[in-house]
């Protein structure tokens, strides 16, 4: 693919291209019903389940079959071979729903439902995000009250959650004081729990065939089993949790920007105009040009990062940089893919078409674009 | 039971090839590669006698270093050690079937299981010369196999239909299509195989001359075909038979 494949390890390879064939096989021939229909078949888990596909990135011992930052690039690089972000990111709502879990959780809590999730047979779900508040985290208002055994009983609402409608374990922000950061706690909540209500999916602009709910709590109650660490520890979670949820939206991002860059190069080669491909456009072949330079920039900030993270450096702000540059460069590149395929490209049968809805999610969703540059520029010493 | 199976290292299938300016071969920048999809079917089914009969799977492969890339994915899928026959040449098909002949004295296996053919070049060559270098019997596009009492069993693809034979043990075997669905390299068995052993040797260590046989002029594209057509009913079928393709 491009100079930085040659540094892969061969299992890094091997990873990426058992993820390509199972999204080729399992994902790419159903993708444009899936997104019509606004869903993916519940079995699709179990099936990515069984080989270890959901496992990248979580401790053997929990299930997980090991790896790092570098690895959850790849499985994300070949899943995206499926031409749909919506399947990929439902897929994959555990890799920011259970790491709290894994590493906050109690013993038995662990013990029973990561297993579960990593082999596909349970849906989990990150539920961060309020009507009131987003990205202002700290701001949020779903109560959790303790009660005098221990349980604790959680009031509010949530939104704009993946995979919210079809999970079966949510992993919730809430507030147990008020004090600002230090106030925040997370909690497991089971889908079945009395109180809690799921709304029917929000209909979206592009993701489609990743479900997006709205939640209510309503006097739910949950065990203290169900905490995740001490009260007072969900920033903390949180800020964590962060890094590896915005390194996979860059892999989402310069991903995309790569399958939109090769659909609009086999265009510039096929389509005539004027009695010539397009490619004999100096201006088209120009614009490739600048998609595939910007595809392969933001590609190796991501992989610096992650490797970066898998030394285990700090480097909030770094992440922040590749979620913006891969995000903008998804936007940017899917936008010239659609003008490349011209009329045809604002059709509903056209890949880009669905890519360039698909991007336009990045720099809102998992901390925005504004919110990223306050995190560089707070860094850079700018505040 | 010893089962020997073959990998070729070939370009991705699903990326669009373009023939190289003086039509010497394909462009290879940018292009991916992966195992023969064939091969994939042979693997899987030397995977499945192995748990069924017990024994070993060694997996073969003729081509460049990078080729252990393709060793380890079968190794990922089961096979249990892997040799490379290691050579940056072209091979022609006779050069490859005598390479692998030399492997296969030296393991004598029970069964060999391969592809019936690699994507790249389409020859669907290399077993069958294999079995002639060995004067072993041979069952080739298969879509069945029985092993049992040293007989293989062998339901094959063929002209018009299909075919069954027996062959004696040892044997080789060509994948076809329908034969299984192969298994993925999952990610546990990718963990596992970076521990399973992976000789290499080279043609020369062999005694086998890879010098081709056969030279290849030039690479052409073929010719573009017009888009099929759906019609609405057999009498347009007809129509069109009649008036425009002009065979009626
Ligand atoms: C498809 C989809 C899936 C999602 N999945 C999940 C999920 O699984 N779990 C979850 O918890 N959340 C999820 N979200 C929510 C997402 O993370 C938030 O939408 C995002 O963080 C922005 O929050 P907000 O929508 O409240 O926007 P707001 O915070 O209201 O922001 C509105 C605008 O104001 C700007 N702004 C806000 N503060 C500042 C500032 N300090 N300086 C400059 N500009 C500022 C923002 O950048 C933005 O442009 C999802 C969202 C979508 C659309």
């Amino acid at each position: 693919m491009s100079i930085i494949d040659a540094s892969l390890t061969e299992a890094q390879k091997i990873l990426q291209e058992t993820a390509r064939r199972f999204a080729r096989e399992e994902i790419l021939p159903h993708s444009h019903e899936w997104e019509e229909a606004g869903e993916f078949p519940r079995e699709l888990y179990e099936k990515a389940g069984s080989i270890g596909l959901l496992g990248v990135g979580f401790p053997e011992e929990l299930g997980g079959v090991g790896g790092g930052a570098l690895e959850i690039l790849m499985s994300i690089e070949g899943l995206m071979e499926g031409m749909t972000t919506g399947v990929t990111v439902g897929l994959g709502s555990h890799q920011i729903a259970l790491p709290p879990v894994v590493e906050f959780g109690s013993d038995p809590l662990r013990r029973r439902i990561v297993d579960e999730v990593l082999r596909g047979e349970k849906i989990a779900a990150l539920a961060i995000t309020e009507p009131g508040a987003g990205s202002d985290v700290a701001g949020i208002t779903t109560r959790a009250t303790r009660r005098d055994d221990g349980s604790y009983r959680i009031n509010g609402a949530k939104t704009f959650i993946t995979s919210g409608v079809r999970a079966d374990y949510l992993t919730v922000l809430t507030r147990t004081s008020d004090d600002k950061h230090g106030g925040l706690t997370f909690f497991v909540v089971e889908r079945d729990r009395e109180g809690l209500s799921i709304s029917k999916p929000l209909k979206k602009t592009g993701w489609w065939s990743s479900d997006t709910a709205e939640l209510g709590f309503d006097d739910v109650v949950v065990p203290e089993e169900n905490r995740l660490g001490a009260e007072g520890t969900g920033f903390l979670a949180l800020m964590k949790n962060f890094q590896l949820e915005r390194l996979a939206l860059a892999g989402y991002g310069y991903t995309t920007a790569a399958l939109a860059l090769r659909l609009a190069r086999e265009n510039v080669e096929e389509r005539r105009a004027f009695g010539r491909p397009l490619k004999g456009f100096q201006v088209l072949r120009h614009r490739l040009a600048d998609m595939a330079t910007k595809t392969l920039a933001a590609r190796v900030l991501t992989f610096e990062v992650a490797r970066a993270i898998d030394r285990g450096e700090s480097c909030f702000e770094e992440v922040a940089m590749a979620k913006n540059l891969t995000a903008e460069t998804a936007v940017a590149v899917t936008y010239d893919a659609v003008q490349i395929f011209g009329g045809a490209g604002y059709m509903r049968e056209t890949v880009v078409e669905r890519l360039s809805r698909d991007a336009r999610l990045l720099p809102i969703g998992g901390g925005t674009q504004e919110i990223m540059k306050e995190i560089i520029s707070r860094q850079m010493g700018l505040v | 039971m010893k089962i020997l199976t073959t990998v070729k290292r070939v370009t991705d299938p699903n990326m669009k090839i373009k023939i190289n300016a003086d039509a010497t071969g394909v462009v290879t920048d940018g292009v991916e590669y992966q195992m023969n999809s064939f091969d994939e079917y042979g693997v899987e089914e030397a995977i499945v006698l192995k748990e069924n009969h017990g024994g070993e799977v060694v997996v073969v492969s003729v081509g460049p270093s990078a080729a252990t890339k393709e060793l380890r994915t079968a190794m990922a899928m089961g096979a249990d050690r892997a040799i490379l026959v290691e050579t940056d040449e072209k091979l022609d098909s006779d050069a490859v079937a005598r390479v692998l002949a030399e492997v296969i004295r030296k393991e004598e296996p029970d069964i060999v299981v391969m592809g019936k053919q690699a994507v790249d070049s389409d020859r669907n060559q290399a077993g069958q010369l294999l079995a002639a270098y060995l004067d072993w019997p041979q069952a080739t596009f298969a879509f069945s196999l029985e092993v049992a009492d040293g007989w293989a069993t062998v339901g094959r693809e063929v002209d018009g239909g299909t075919s069954t034979k027996r062959v004696k043990l040892p044997a080789v075997v060509t994948a076809d299509l329908r034969l299984n669905e192969p298994r993925y390299a999952s990610l546990p068995g990718i963990m596992k195989a970076k521990r399973k052993p992976l000789d290499t040797m080279t043609p020369d260590d062999l005694g086998v001359d890879v010098a081709p046989k056969v030279k290849v002029l030039k690479y052409e594209a073929p010719e573009e075909r017009a888009a099929g057509e759906i019609v609405e009913d057999l009498d347009a079928l007809i129509g069109k038979l009649r008036d425009e393709a002009r065979v009626l």
